[in-house]
């Protein structure tokens, strides 16, 4: 079917969108790229540039080459191993719970109970507030240790309340974003377990299988893909978070790499660092997906 | 030892009865077929007794045992499945394992069981492959290596042959005939396709709707239907079955003779027609005839037939060939 011509005319035909795909990724990246070996600070433009580094200044905002200076401060800042850590920390803690969590609401989902779709219905919810949202209403309205439903009830126990995000911003960050990503497991790990096969079911009933061993042998090999997915899916999001810490006013101890990065160009007004501090963020991001695909991605063939 | 016997059987979705009562005794070693047409309930009476559907009424007993409510995998049985229902991230071994293992047996002793099954069933050489990775034909011998291995008391086959192409199900059939001579084990077979039934069973249990029509021999139920359903859905082709003015001379509601048992004669036959189509097999011909009142007939003729369309014939019934039955279906011998 493919002949040359057609070929050639299939590649004509899908250049525009190809060329205006690249532009838009290779534009933003080379451009953050460029900023990142530039001395380029909004609220210091100081034209004495030699001070710091002896390049030549570039134009009247003040930008002179830096070299890789700006790296050089943002990976021996000790605010980025931090922020590594924390990115890491939530992005671990948020992908076990939900892909946990995930996988036992859907078993119970996959149930057939009184009321399935409204409650279904009702777990797939948190997915959709909005990112700002929730931090706020988790902020002011669970956590609070005030006026929060958490200290109501810690209250009326008898054991009093917590400040979440004065003591405990870690826990209460990976708690938001666990409660706003554990839908998305819980659906794709549904779906999953809905297309189970009804005779494999059968079967595994005729060889006397106990429910544990039927989870452990049949369902989660099952399972194995939908995991998989969600554990990259998230990964990916995850290691984005910024608005539950910025909103949530927890960056100071729970700031991550993508806070870090928001520190160093909005709070400091350093776009030279900040953008070596995306590039490394980029990195980073690859390093993490590379080794995710090299351990699990094995699930996804055939 | 194998016997399995349902008393009054019911069987109902909600309002919907799929079985409104069935008995049968099921002999020691017996090959029983259940046949009838698709939705007539085949499929749910042998559930029932794997124990996968819950009785609405009734009783089951195996080997004398009442196991209404015993759970299916402590009944004695094994099934094999329509679609196979390996479980595909396992390999053949472990498929084949699998029920010994969760029974608790030692793992020399389930080595040792599942290495005899596969030599028996000619898997051997693929034990360490994945479903996915074996043939249908393949498929249904792990299947059927899976249900074997456990030495059942019975063997519950449900349309197990519906997947494969002819020429597979030919060989796999006898496959099955040969396991049960090897084995003596009882087994219970579900098929809609009769010519499966009339060559595999011991006896055929026919269904209609829910209702057991008649139980006996292949033979028996060729030779002696005791309703027009067994007599149209037994044979190949159908029996002819007419109404009518050709029946009221028999004295009865409704006649059936088979192609077999019709002689074409030049004149002064049963029923006078003209010759519609003819199929020629080689060894047989069969034409279709247009019978005027006794409507369209299917003839058998020798291979060598040589009457074109719109021949005229006379078909000449043999006289104790011809199957009557009353107004509600019945047989009248």
């Amino acid at each position: 079917m493919a002949t040359q011509q057609t070929r050639a005319l299939g590649r004509i035909a899908v250049a525009p969108s190809v060329i205006a795909l690249f532009l838009w990724m290779i534009v933003p990246l080379s451009m953050t790229i460029w900023f990142s070996f530039l001395r380029y600070n909004l609220l210091d433009p100081n034209p004495a540039c030699s001070l710091l580094t002896p390049g030549q200044l570039l134009d009247e905002a003040n930008r002179c080459f830096a070299g890789t200076t700006n790296y050089y401060y943002f990976l021996t800042d000790p605010a980025f191993f931090k922020a590594m850590r924390n990115s890491l920390m939530l992005v671990g803690w948020v992908i076990a719970i939900s892909v946990i969590g995930g996988t036992l609401l859907a078993l119970l989902l996959d149930q057939a109970i009184y009321g399935r779709n409204i409650v279904r219905l009702m777990i797939i919810a948190p997915f959709f507030v909005m990112p700002t949202v929730s931090a706020l209403v988790w902020k002011n309205m669970m956590m609070h240790p005030v006026q929060g439903f958490l200290a109501w009830i810690t209250k009326s126990l008898g054991l009093g309340a917590i400040d979440w995000f004065a003591h405990y911003p870690m826990t209460a960050i990976v708690i938001m974003v666990s409660w706003q990503w554990l839908p998305f497991a819980t659906l794709i790990i549904l779906t999953a377990l809905q297309s189970f096969d009804e005779e494999q079911k059968e079967a595994a009933q005729m060889d006397g299988t106990p429910p544990l061993s039927f989870f452990w042998y049949m369902i989660l090999p099952h399972l194995a893909r939908p995991i998989t997915v969600v554990i990259l899916i998230e990964t990916i999001f995850l290691l984005n978070v910024f608005a539950e810490i910025y909103v949530s006013g927890s960056g100071g101890r729970a700031g991550n790499l993508p806070y870090l990065v928001y520190q160093y160009g909005l709070l400091s007004n350093d776009i030279g660092g900040a953008s070596a501090g995306g590039i490394v963020a980029v990195v980073l991001a690859n390093i993490v997906a590379f080794f995710l695909m090299r351990m699990i991605g094995k699930n996804l063939e055939g | 030892m194998g016997t399995i016997t349902l008393r009054n059987v019911r069987k109902a979705f909600g309002d919907a009865i799929i079985i409104p009562g069935a008995d049968l005794e099921i002999g020691h070693g017996e090959f029983v077929v259940f046949v009838g047409p698709s939705g007539c309930g085949k499929s749910t009476l042998l559930r029932l007794i794997a124990g996968l559907e819950d009785l609405t009424a009734g009783e089951i007993f195996i080997d004398g045992q009442n196991v209404s409510d015993v759970p299916p995998s402590k009944r004695g049985l094994s099934m094999v499945f329509q679609s196979y229902a390996l479980y595909p991230h396992m390999s053949v071994r472990n498929n084949i394992a699998f029920g010994l293992k969760m029974a608790g047996m030692p793992k020399d002793e389930i080595e040792a069981k599942v290495m005899k099954a596969a030599a028996t069933l000619n898997l051997t050489e693929y034990l360490d492959r994945k479903p996915r990775q074996l043939s249908g034909g393949q498929r249904q011998r792990v299947a059927i290596g899976r249900a074997i291995v456990r030495q059942p008391k019975g063997f519950l086959f449900d349309e197990p042959l519906s997947n494969l192409d002819a020429a597979l199900r030919v060989n796999m059939r006898v496959e099955i005939m040969q396991l049960h001579q090897d084995l003596g084990a009882t087994m219970i077979y579900v098929t809609h396709d009769q010519v499966e039934a009339m060559t595999m069973a011991d006896r055929i249990v026919v269904l209609n709707r829910g209702v057991i029509e008649q139980v006996g021999s292949p033979l028996e139920l060729y030779h002696r239907p005791d309703s027009v359903f067994v007599a149209g859905f037994i044979g190949s082709p159908r029996m002819n079955l007419m109404t009518g003015v050709v029946a009221a001379k028999h004295k009865a509601q409704t006649i059936g003779v088979r192609p077999e048992h019709m002689a074409i004669i030049p004149s002064g036959g049963d029923v006078d027609g003209t010759i519609l189509l003819t199929e020629h097999l080689g060894s047989d011909s069969f034409l279709h005839v247009d019978g005027g009142e006794a409507g369209r007939l299917t003839v058998r003729a020798s291979g060598d037939f040589a009457g074109k369309p719109g021949d005229k014939v006379s078909l000449k019934f043999e006289p104790d060939r011809i199957h009557k039955f009353d107004g509600s279906g019945r047989a009248v011998r």
